[in-house]
């Protein structure tokens, strides 16, 4: 019987897969964000962290060559070694925040949506306050007052991002918590902390989980935003950080486009994936928007 | 006496004023015994059997009246207090069984969920009742991983009846158990309800507005009109020999196969407004017998038989 069971489970898994691979902007993003993904488990093993040392510095600023594949920046750092630790902090920082601005989206919404009135009142002026504030000054501001380390960035872009979320998960909580079985869950005694756990969540879920991808690409974003106006930790190795470092040292003017472009790219192309992984997913689990 | 509902009253607070939709209803149950409540849309029914297990919307509000269950007043318990009484004392079976499950749970887990809350078991021993439970109402026990879009509507209706029967409840509430299904399945699960009410010694209450599936299940009958009962008695007394006019009009309304009339009469008008309910008897203005009496007096409940009661003035009289 679980035998069943699971090869059921195993038949729809390859079919999700299939329909993945035959989308192209679900196949395209998935590929770019696998990649990313790679260069940040692997990329010790495949590229000297020890040219981030100023000690091992090599020559100031010079362009792509055998030794240095992207060059080397204004301190004579090797620049793609400095790009794939880049990829570790970003994604960690993104996946990180977008996890934060998650849950705390998704209980507020929640809460929200079920409680109803005076909670509801309260729970969502917040949220419009958070929705309607200028997110950039407040997260600069917030930065600047909590300090720059790698951790109060995650919470900084965690604590700014939820507001939407909330707004959606409460807007379909709303409307479950009408249904049937919600009222026939509340007849055999449960209180609401269980009804909310154990049937609103299970039902918001797809939800949720559409926004994780694109507040992902909004969170990644933000982190280098906050990171170039030099509001980043600066002990640890970012694209963002990159992008300060490279404009402090005036790496434009110079024309040394393997400094800044590298890091551009690469905060492109994983909002990007993000971005088409969003819409695809959108349109493989919504079925009235699937091509024939 | 198992369950004792006295003078209850349930209202609701609307923008245009107070809706009496229960007002001074009083009926009892006894360990195995099943009730029949029958009305039109709309006359308080559903209102009614809710209020035993305080479940009304939230602008519901029992205003008067007692729900002994065992001597214990529900009514007067708050919103914590009743939950430990809910489904280990009162269940439902509801309405429309597709709603009432949850779609992206399987069926197994949601009858485990009551055994968890109320019988402090674990999960294991929870689904292996949950197994049981499927298979006292002829499910197949593997199916107990399935989720509720892969069974049919009569399937799910019985998975409901097996939740209502998981905690061993002492009062199993059907509002409009076979409403949405066809014949057949109707057949089916009323059978299959007075089976488990036989076996379990479990109190019934059948709420529906169809009288004909009432006849062969229920021990009394109990005919609702705005917010009132109006007539009970035993299955026989409502069908053979009702004497408020509205039970003798619902009853005619069920054609006799072996007569030729065939099309049924229907009852002319439509039920009151219960915010501002006509003065005297709430059914006069549709009653075809109304004396000038019934406009000014509400009719009590007269002793007919030893179980058969009518609140009308007509019936007090010498003839009918």
């Amino acid at each position: 019987m679980n035998n069943i069971r699971a090869s059921l489970r195993k038949r729809e898994f390859i079919e999700f897969c299939s329909q993945v691979y035959h989308n192209k902007m679900a196949f395209a993003g998935t590929i770019i964000l696998f990649f990313f993904i790679l260069m940040a488990v692997l990329g010790p093993l495949i590229v000297p962290f020890d040219v981030l040392d100023f000690g091992a510095a090599g020559d100031v600023l010079q362009p792509p060559s055998q030794g240095h594949l992207l060059g080397t920046d204004d301190m004579g750092r090797d620049v793609l070694a400095y790009l794939v630790s880049g990829s570790r902090v970003s994604l960690l920082v993104g996946s990180l925040a977008t996890a934060l601005s998650m849950v705390v989206g998704t209980v507020i919404g929640i809460v929200a949506g079920y409680s109803g009135k005076a909670i509801d009142n309260i729970l969502m002026r917040l949220t419009d306050f958070f929705l309607v504030i200028p997110w950039l000054p407040l997260m600069m501001v917030l930065a600047a007052v909590l300090g720059t380390s790698i951790w109060n960035i995650i919470i900084v872009i965690g604590m700014t991002s939820w507001a939407g979320t909330a707004r959606v998960v409460r807007a379909q909580t709303l409307s479950v918590r009408e249904q049937q079985f919600v009222e026939r869950t509340i007849s055999i005694g449960a209180d609401s902390r269980h009804i909310m756990l154990r049937h609103i969540l299970p039902n918001v879920f797809p939800l949720i989980f559409a926004n994780t991808i694109l507040v992902a690409a909004i969170a990644i974003t933000s982190e280098t935003t906050l990171s170039f106006l030099g509001l980043g930790d600066p002990t640890t190795a970012s694209w963002g950080m990159m992008l300060h470092y490279a404009f402090e040292a005036g790496a434009t003017s110079q024309g040394a486009y393997w400094f800044f472009l590298p890091p551009g790219m690469c905060v492109v192309a994983v909002v990007l994936a993000f971005t088409f992984i969003g819409y695809a997913f959108d349109e493989i689990l919504n079925p009235k928007l699937r091509q024939r | 006496m198992l369950l004792e509902v006295k003078n209850l009253r349930t209202y609701f607070r609307t923008t245009k004023g107070i809706l009496k939709a229960v007002d001074d209803v009083s009926f009892s149950l006894d360990r195995g015994e099943a009730l029949g409540i029958v009305g039109e849309s709309g006359c308080g029914k559903t209102t009614c059997a809710l209020s035993i297990a305080k479940m009304l919307p939230k602008e519901g509000y029992i205003e008067g009246g007692e729900v002994l269950l065992n001597g214990k007043d529900l009514a007067r318990l708050s919103e914590k207090e009743i939950r430990s009484h809910r489904w280990k004392d009162v269940s439902i079976v509801f309405q429309g069984a597709m709603n009432a499950l949850n779609p992206v749970m399987t069926v197994g887990k949601q009858i485990a969920e009551a055994i968890e809350l109320h019988d402090k078991l674990d999960r294991a021993a929870a689904m292996q009742k949950a197994a049981d439970m499927l298979e006292l109402v002829d499910i197949p026990k593997d199916r107990i991983d399935r989720y509720p879009h892969e069974f049919s509507g009569g399937m799910k209706q019985r998975v409901m009846i097996a939740m209502a029967l998981a905690c061993n409840s002492k009062v199993v509430i059907g509002d409009e158990p076979t409403t949405a299904l066809d014949v057949m399945i109707q057949a089916q699960i009323l059978e299959l309800l007075e089976k488990l009410r036989q076996q379990m010694d479990m109190g019934l209450i059948l709420i529906t507005h169809d009288l004909s599936i009432l006849s062969e299940t229920c021990d009394r009958i109990a005919v609702m009109y705005a917010g009132k009962i109006v007539e009970t008695g035993t299955a026989e007394d409502i069908f053979e020999h009702a004497r408020h006019p509205y039970t003798q009009r619902l009853t005619a309304c069920f054609p006799d196969i072996s007569a030729k009339k065939i099309i049924p009469e229907g009852i002319e008008g439509f039920p009151p407004n219960l915010i501002q309910p006509p003065k005297g008897c709430r059914f006069h203005p549709r009653c075809q017998h109304a004396i000038e009496r019934c406009r000014q007096d509400d009719p009590a409940m007269v002793w007919l038989a030893k179980e058969h009661q009518a609140a009308c003035h007509l019936v007090e009289m010498p003839h009918e």
